[in-house]
């Protein structure tokens, strides 16, 4: 889609306009400018309110990535360090989001924090996707007997309530990131499968799967190439919905206490450390790692839904 | 431009019906004027986006939003004699009109008909809502006498929609049309989805109920055997626009527009030894913010330079008309 | 002529969803005992309303859907018996034209992709060959400019062009038989007649056999050599093009044709319908399925099965009256 690339374009441009201070020199020439304007605000005319939450999506969620990848420019505390400050200190000029009972500087938590929470989220959908796509493909297609006990494991998984799952999983690994990362998976794996799996279902019906047959494709080269490109358009809808469910899995297990090592920064942790300070006036432990989870999710949320209008196929001009 | 001497059901004149998209203006159905007499059968002719379902569909204000009327208005004269512009009309107005003066079928029975519904329900509650004060038992007397007509036997009323054959549901819509007594019937591809034989005796069919109801009926269809059939007049639709309009006869033997010839000469009569079928190169146009120019030069092989540059009118020939630049005066 | 496709008895039945098993289970009889011929060159067609078994048919004589019972034959050679393997390259010579381009086209799959895909399966000429044919056959069914359209996605063209990249595809293996299963039901009339031409040039040019699968015999007149009418699982009449039409002798026949609608105004109007409507297939009317709704039915109708007979010159009927 050529629009995406110059998509791409302009909103690079706009990143750059938000950082204040960003030293990156990104280099469009006048007519890429120009072009790329255009394409956005013919978008933004097109899909109006879905547009703005694509958007928004895009530049909560690039906002943070890019956090995870240039921590230097946003803090230049060490998370862990409990020399940075006081304890228990406000937010002041010194530590913007004040500081943890062990001293630590929190916004520096933040910025670290980032990661932990955003690799695991990611790993484990990554990882459910991988899982659960190529079993929903072939079990929605062979449709025998391996569907059926296969969509018998699935949906008792499934069933099963998320969180608790997660938790009898890292309960049941033990602490560590890729335990916890394994943990969180496991939860999304069925969702994978189920979506696939229906509109496998579905395809297989059509007429250009029996044209596919009719040509003399081989089944796994139907999947391929008939069936799969017409699935991944609500599976990457569904991915980065599941990010941001998959986000709040992770910082409800570490809020629990399971799962990580305490020389990570983790927000559930924070979370749950601020929780006990509370009452004595101190907000800004629990307030921060709140919010970000929030935000966090909330980003990845609006970039699923402001996809799932953009890359439907079928999409109706008016 | 109604013939005088005969009474008009229905006046459409200027009508413009338009749907903004992205990149523009869908220009559906662009000044178009059409008298419908009444007891005629009107055929409305044309291939998909020529603006014949969507001219049908505004006749009784039930097109999709965002598509609206841009222009025009058309005239109810009904049996009272008063003529009103559907247009102009509020919603309770519109919701008294359907059905009771002006009803409409379509063309999938199958979705036509609510499948959680019995038949006699069906026809109780078209006649309750606009009769709220008939009883049940009185309204299933009515739909009786009706499916005789239809021919269809009474123990039909108890079974449900899947109980019954495409033709029979298409024959339950035609009965749900008429149970009040409407003077316009508008039929949308009524028999599209049918069978041969099922369409044949469907046709029979609404001739019938037609000279027995004193109805007139406006037929879409891109079925040119069925409008030669039904119709008396016939209106061919092209790009939005009227492209001619005249008897029946005169359409088929003798047809002024080149679009309407390009049409006769391309469908397979099986009457005919026809060696060879006349094909239209091209396809139908793009509505999206058109030009000034006649929407079928692209394809037509009469095609001059005004063609391309000016939007012909449909201007009337002693009783029959036609859009062409080959006939109208270049002023 | 040679016959180039033969199916003997073919039998295609389908279990009704949730009927029971054994004895107790409905099946429906979509294609009921039906044997015919094909020669080399000819286009014949199949033709009938729905349900009489002629979609499923076309699909049983490629093997698409696998007979319950009978022969197929393929230039003389038993393709029931093929395995995968050789199905498989069957394919590159045995095709499918389909009715709604729209649907049997990947929304996924540019215009080259499509069509360049059998020749990816069957390993024929490498990438830059492929290309170059794919554009040739491209420009053979009026797809132009070539170039330009290879790279759009099927819901950027228009009804008659995505059907020319269906027949494209159908035909860029070179194969002889093609089964065109209602290809021009979906398009607009005046495209109808295009593709009906392009087709029959096709044909020509390409040394094609058709089997032409349509409810409308109107198309069939203008586009078979012979026509075979079905009804309810059964071919119930089958004659050259110019003997069924203008000496139609099974009833079904005579009613189907009267009840064709004609574009003229002046052309009769169809009398003497027959009563009723297509039975279900799954309880078909015993005898001769037609005979419930039939004008001249006898007792002797409800009897056996009436079979194909020869009444003269190549032209068989399967009703038992004269």
């Amino acid at each position: 889609m050529a629009f995406f690339d110059t998509l791409l374009g302009g909103l690079q441009l706009n990143e750059n306009k938000n950082e204040a201070g960003a030293d990156r020199a990104r280099f469009s020439p006048a007519s890429g400018l120009a072009k790329a304007l255009g394409a956005f605000s013919e978008a933004a005319r097109k899909y109006r309110v879905e547009w703005w939450i694509l958007v928004a999506g895009i530049l909560v969620v690039g906002l943070i990535v890019f956090m995870t990848v240039f921590p230097a420019i946003f803090t230049r505390f060490d998370p862990n360090d409990q020399s940075a400050g006081p304890q228990l200190g406000a937010p002041s000029f010194a530590h913007f989001l004040g500081t943890d009972n062990l001293g630590r500087d929190v916004g520096a938590r933040m910025v670290y924090g980032a990661r932990t929470i955003l690799g695991v989220a990611i790993a484990a959908s990554l990882l459910s996707a991988l899982i659960g796509i190529p079993l929903g493909l072939i079990s929605g297609f062979a449709g025998n007997w391996l569907d059926k006990v296969l969509s018998l494991v699935m949906d008792s998984v499934y069933s099963f309530p998320g969180l608790i799952l997660a938790i009898a999983f890292a309960a049941m690994l033990g602490p560590g990131v890729i335990n916890i990362t394994l943990a969180v998976s496991v939860v999304y794996i069925p969702t994978y499968f189920r979506l696939v799996r229906g509109q496998t279902l579905q395809i297989k019906e059509e007429l250009y799967v029996e044209a596919a047959r009719a040509i003399g494709a081989r089944k796994s080269v139907i999947l391929a190439k008939y069936v799969f490109p017409n699935v991944i358009a609500t599976v990457v809808v569904v991915f980065s919905l599941n990010i941001a469910d998959a986000i709040m899995t992770e910082a409800a297990l570490s809020y629990i206490g399971l799962g990580l090592p305490a020389g990570i920064p983790d927000w559930g942790m924070d979370l749950s450390m601020g929780k006990k300070f509370l009452p004595s006036g101190v907000w800004w432990m629990i307030t921060y790692p709140g919010a970000m989870i929030m935000l966090l999710a909330l980003g990845f949320t609006m970039l699923g839904e402001g996809l799932s209008e953009i890359l439907n196929p079928r999409l109706q001009e008016y | 431009m109604a013939e005088t001497g005969r009474e008009t059901i229905l006046e459409i004149k200027d009508l413009s019906i338009a749907y903004p998209i992205s990149i523009g203006t869908v220009r559906a159905v662009e000044d178009v004027s059409l008298p419908v007499y009444k007891g005629e059968v009107l055929g409305l002719v044309g291939e998909s986006g020529c603006g014949k379902s969507t001219l049908g569909l505004s006749v009784l204000q039930l097109m999709k939003p965002p598509g609206r009327v841009s222009g025009g208005s058309i005239i109810y004269r009904g049996r009272a004699g008063e003529a009103r512009d559907i247009l102009a009309m509020g919603q309770k107005e519109l919701l008294d009109l359907r059905g009771k003066n002006i009803a409409m079928i379509f063309q999938n029975p199958l979705t036509s008909l609510d499948p959680l519904v019995s038949v006699a329900d069906h026809f109780v509650e078209a006649i309750q809502v606009h009769e709220s004060e008939v009883k049940r038992k009185n309204a299933i007397e009515r739909a009786e006498a009706i499916l005789g007509d239809l021919g269809i036997e009474s123990r039909r009323l108890a079974e449900y929609p899947y109980q019954l054959s495409g033709g029979m549901r298409q024959r339950i819509m035609i009965g749900l049309a008429l149970i009040l007594h409407p003077d316009l019937l508008l039929a949308d591809e009524p028999t599209t989805a049918l069978d041969v034989i099922v369409e044949a005796g469907f046709t029979e069919l609404l001739m019938k109920l037609k000279r027995q109801y004193d109805l007139t009926v406006v037929l879409i269809s891109h079925n040119l055997g069925l409008v030669a059939e039904m119709a008396d007049r016939i209106a061919v639709m092209y790009g939005g626009r009227i492209a001619e309009l005249a008897s029946v006869d005169d359409i088929f033997s003798r047809p002024l527009h080149p679009y309407t010839k390009g049409l006769m000469d391309c469908v397979p009569n099986i009457l005919l030894d026809q060696k060879e079928l006349t094909a239209m190169p091209g396809s139908p146009p793009d509505l999206v913010n058109p030009n000034p120019c006649c929407p079928f030069a692209p394809r037509c092989p009469k095609a001059m330079d005004v063609c391309r540059s000016k939007t012909p009118r449909l201007v009337d020939y002693g009783g029959r008309s036609a859009a062409c630049w080959l006939y109208e005066r270049k002023d | 002529m040679s016959a180039i496709i033969r199916a003997e008895h073919l039998v295609k039945e389908f279990p009704v969803k949730g009927s029971g098993v054994g004895k107790n289970r409905r099946i429906v009889h979509a294609v009921d005992d039906v044997s015919f011929e094909i020669d080399e060159g000819e286009v014949l067609g199949l033709a009938g309303e729905s349900g009489s078994g002629k979609s499923t048919t076309g699909r049983l004589l490629i093997r698409l859907i696998e007979p319950t019972s009978g022969k197929i034959e393929y230039r003389g050679k038993d393709i029931i018996s093929y395995r995968p393997r050789e199905l498989e390259e069957l394919r590159a010579k045995v095709q499918m034209i389909f009715q709604d381009p729209m649907s049997s086209l990947s929304p996924r799959m540019s215009v080259g992709e499509a069509i360049g895909h059998p020749l990816d399966i069957h390993g024929i000429g490498d990438r830059a060959w492929r290309r170059e044919a794919v554009l040739g056959m491209m420009r053979k069914v009026g797809l132009s400019p070539a170039e330009y359209l290879y790279k759009k996605y099927p819901h950027q063209l228009s009804g008659g062009q995505s059907q020319r990249v269906v027949i494209a595809r159908a035909l860029v293996t070179r194969p002889d038989f093609v089964v065109a299963d209602e290809p021009i039901a979906m398009a607009d009339v005046s495209v109808r007649a295009l593709i009906l031409k392009l087709m029959r040039d096709l044909k020509d040019e390409m040394g094609l056999t058709y089997l032409f699968i349509t409810h409308d015999l109107a198309t069939a007149k203008y586009l078979c050599d012979r026509v075979a009418i079905m009804y309810l699982g059964r071919i119930v009449e089958l004659a050259s093009r110019d003997e069924l039409f203008s000496h139609p002798h099974h009833p079904y026949t005579k009613a189907l044709l009267a009840a064709v609608p004609i574009p003229d105004p002046k052309a009769r109007k169809p009398k003497d319908l027959p009563e009723g409507e297509i039975p279900s297939a799954i309880d078909p009317p015993a005898g001769c399925h037609f005979h419930p709704r039939c004008r001249f039915a006898k007792p002797e109708c409800s009897g056996g099965r009436p079979p194909l007979r020869d009444i003269g010159g190549g032209h068989l009927s399967a009703c038992i009256l004269d």
